[in-house]
């Protein structure tokens, strides 16, 4: 069950990649799974960045990757403030580009990407999101 | 990330390599915004060496897109769209915002 820490900022998103891509090859995953997996963490590492912490340089970024029956566990913990997905606006996609507004496509794309994304707040120890990708899909 | 551009008579090629992320998104920002700034709204974005590309980037390429066609003065094409960046692309629905070619000189010439 290897995990990292990572300090909260842009610049850890190319190693936070590098250690999940890792993980996703050693669970067999095929390359479109891996990129899947790349593009779903990087996604919500950048929310955690921009949203929960506010800004970069206020935390560290905890990445637990766990392979097992057939599926890829990906747990990233962070002591930022708690974050409710449910506040995150809608994308809203299919508007004329002139309306387009920049906004919720992170977690749109997560939730499309992964089978399962989970999102908890344990007080004491943070935010605490959990994504699962099966083998098979 | 390495960013090139390089002007073509009717159109600019912008080229971008590696990963595009929240990182290296606001480098091709400045790139494309410089490019607009010079008033070339005719746009092709080299992607044949991007090799991820989160939605922070889409969201730059979204924002070049509603300045290049704002009174129909031009249009940001993309060429060289890797197939997993692609399918990331039209899982969100932004793919029907970008002509998208699989041919440089295709792309420079639909201008």
């Amino acid at each position: 069950m290897p995990t990292a820490k990572f300090p909260a900022r842009f610049e850890s998103l190319e190693k936070i990649s590098q250690f999940v891509v890792k993980a996703a090859r050693e669970a067999g995953f095929d390359e479109a799974a891996v990129y899947a997996v790349d593009l779903a963490v990087d996604e919500a590492c950048s929310n955690i960045i921009e949203h929960a912490y506010g800004g970069e340089g206020r935390g560290d970024i905890k990445c637990t990757c766990q392979i097992a029956n057939n599926n890829l566990k990906i747990i990233l913990r962070d002591q930022g403030r708690p974050f409710n997905p449910s506040s995150v606006a809608e994308p809203n996609f299919g508007a004329p580009l002139e309306e387009l507004k920049p906004r919720g496509a992170g977690l749109f794309l997560m939730r499309k990407l992964m089978d399962e994304v989970d999102f908890e707040f344990e007080a004491g120890s943070g935010n605490v999101l959990t994504m699962v990708k099966h083998r098979s899909k | 990330m390495e960013i090139s551009t390089s002007s073509y008579k009717r159109c600019d090629v912008v080229k971008a390599n590696g990963r595009v992320d929240s990182y290296t998104a606001p480098e091709l920002e400045e790139v494309l915004n410089s490019v607009t700034g010079n008033g070339t709204y005719k746009i092709v974005f080299d992607m044949s060496n991007v090799d991820f590309m989160s939605s922070k980037g889409w969201w730059v390429l979204i924002e070049t897109q509603k300045k290049c066609k704002r009174y129909n003065r031009g249009e940001l094409v993309l060429y060289g769209i890797q197939d997993r960046i692609r399918e990331s692309l039209d899982l969100v629905g932004m793919g029907s915002y970008f002509k998208i070619f699989d041919d440089l000189t295709a792309a420079v010439g639909s201008f």
